[in-house]
């Protein structure tokens, strides 16, 4: 008994689509087994439960600063003082690196609240540091204004402003 | 010389499984050539710290927790009330910084007698893997004490990979498994740092494979060309290796009893704090030239590009260097440039070490620049005018001219 296979005019037989159609299958079945080890990594659902913080204003005085947490991360809640407001809107916009106005930074201009988490490599800045008042990151030397914009150094851009609102006069909620 | 065993057993076992015969190859009759100095030692000690590091490694993930809360304790817990805890830790600690030691001069024995040359490309391709698996393997084992040094180490170096356009935040979200380096970091870390030691084992078996199949180079630089250039591993490197460890080891337990803590950081042995960082980071000293370099560049892509740019040259080295003379003695040329760039590399580790403030940062990044200029215009240049001195006709006569002109000075 011989069987044949059907050879096309091309040159093509059946089989060489068995095997792509067979490679291709297997393909997409390997890449389907391996994306829950991939997806593993990623923050898991008790992680991502802890999606906002909720921080009471009215301890804070003017001119100073508190650090809350969200999603691990420091928050820089500052209450400003009126010349730290007039310095963050005093400023050139064009000349920044990042270009940002102080209003688009804060609800309330007397209210700054951001994450503490430099841009450059995830230290945390210190406040009232640095060439510009602002906070200054000890670890590759980044300057950041009272506006918490970067004005010098290697961060590439301004200390992230986490999405808040306030609940009440004196109650923030973040995240 | 081929292996033909006598025992019964070993014939019976060598039948099924040459495995006798082959180590029999690897570590007996290898033709070595005769003319090894102490600069080739340095291989069979890396191999040596590989294997400490993995029992302490082993025995201390015993008694180790990788939990938030509970790792510096346990870590505490080790130094104070495990039996001999203290000894296999700061054995563990130092081993790492041993380790770094003896594959860096392995590095710069391979650059100054040109190893990376055909037909050793992908040899010296393997040891590059094995020294970046090190890195990985050193930098999670350094997270997980979860001290102040852990952590902001941790979090500096994965942010490194938020430099990358576009998907840098989700990676870095990806590798944190949470919005920060936390508890699922830690864990992952710890897994890892068990994996990739063995990873290393794979890949240093590979790197002796390539190495008994081309030959071990020489301070000569020429090819083994026939029997009087070689003599057996076994006995006269397995004993002259031996007495090499001998020496290290001296080195080793001077660092482990007399000053297990000189090469390491205070700051870690305060728990870490996710809110504050230390005034000064800094990554342990084996990383600070690369940690140099990423911060010459007022600019984060271009610092993290640059760092990583660093290794990835070394790849192109057997291309890059144009010159068809391995050993640096027969290139006059080469052998100052090769001695500038060892130089810049210890100015790289000491101004990794510094603030970010001036002169450092003009210092490192003039360093910086030499450090590619060497490898990527002097060398390829060097290579096309240098004129190199008259090679020996073999190894074996360059010993005896050698030993020939030393009866020559004794009996003036």
């Amino acid at each position: 008994m011989t069987t044949t296979t059907p050879i096309e005019e091309d040159g093509v037989k059946r089989r060489d689509f068995l095997y792509i159609a067979a490679g291709g299958v297997g393909a997409v079945g390997t890449a389907f087994a391996i994306w829950p080890f991939v997806a593993q990594m990623n923050p898991s659902a008790d992680v991502l439960a802890l999606s906002s913080t909720e921080v009471e204003l009215d301890a804070i005085e003017e001119g100073s600063e508190i650090t809350a947490v969200w999603q691990g991360k420091p928050v820089f809640i500052r209450h400003r003082t009126k010349a730290e407001i007039a310095a963050a809107e005093d400023v050139d916009i064009a000349t920044l690196p990042d270009p940002q106005a102080d209003a688009d930074r804060v609800e309330n201009p007397e209210w700054l609240i951001m994450v503490g988490v430099c841009t450059h490599l995830g230290c945390v800045p210190l406040k009232e540091a640095g060439d510009y008042n602002g906070w200054f990151c000890p670890c590759h030397g980044s300057h950041y204004d009272t506006s918490g914009r970067i004005r010098k150094g290697p961060a590439p851009a301004n200390l992230v402003v986490p999405p808040y609102e306030f609940l009440s006069e004196t109650t923030v909620k973040i995240g | 010389m081929s292996f033909e065993p006598k025992n019964p057993m070993v014939k019976w076992v060598e039948a099924r499984l040459p495995i006798t015969g082959m180590l029999h190859h690897a570590l007996y009759e290898y033709p070595t050539p005769k003319n090894l100095s102490y600069w080739w030692t340095f291989g069979s000690l890396a191999g040596f710290m590989l294997v400490v590091q993995l029992i302490t490694g082993i025995v201390l993930s015993m008694h180790y927790t990788a939990h938030v809360d509970l790792a510096f304790d346990s870590v505490e817990h080790i130094m104070r009330d495990v039996n001999y805890g203290w000894l296999l830790r700061y054995m563990h600690a130092n081993g790492a910084s041993m380790f770094f030691i003896v594959v860096y001069l392995h590095i710069f024995r391979g650059l100054y007698y040109g190893s990376y040359k055909a037909p050793r490309e992908l040899l010296w391709w393997l040891g590059l893997v094995i020294f970046l698996l090190m890195m990985a393997t050193a930098f999670m084992g350094y997270v997980l004490p979860w001290g102040q040094m852990s952590f902001w180490g941790a979090t500096v170096i994965t942010n490194l990979f938020g430099a990358i356009p576009v998907v840098g935040d989700t990676i870095v979200t990806w590798l944190w498994g949470g919005f920060s380096v936390d508890n699922p970091t830690l864990n992952r870390f710890f897994s890892l740092h068990y994996l990739l030691p063995f990873v290393i084992v794979g890949v240093v078996i590979l790197h002796i494979w390539s190495l008994h199949t081309s030959g071990s180079n020489n301070p000569t630089g020429i090819e083994i060309k026939d029997k009087q250039d070689s003599i057996p591993f076994h006995p006269y490197y397995t004993v002259k290796d031996l007495f090499g460890l001998a020496l290290f080891l001296i080195l080793f337990s001077a660092f482990l009893f007399y000053a297990p803590n000189w090469m390491g950081h205070p700051d870690n042995y305060i728990p870490a704090n996710p809110l504050v960082t230390p005034a000064h980071i800094v990554p342990e000293w084996y990383f600070l030239p690369f940690y140099a370099i990423l911060r010459a560049v007022p600019d984060k892509l271009g610092g993290v590009m640059l760092m990583f740019g660093a290794i990835a040259v070394l790849f192109a080295l057997p291309w890059l260097d144009k010159s068809r003379i391995r050993s640096a003695r027969f290139r006059p040329v080469y052998k100052q440039l090769f001695w500038i760039f060892l130089l810049d590399c210890v100015i790289l580790t000491y101004i990794g070490g510094q603030p970010a403030e001036e002169p450092f940062i003009l210092i490192g990044r003039i360093a910086t620049g030499y450090y590619f200029a060497h490898i990527l215009i002097l060398l390829p240049l060097v290579g096309m005018f240098e004129k190199p001195k008259p090679l020996p006709a073999s190894i074996s006569a360059d010993v005896l001219s050698k030993k020939s002109s030393d009866e020559e000075a004794s009996n003036a």
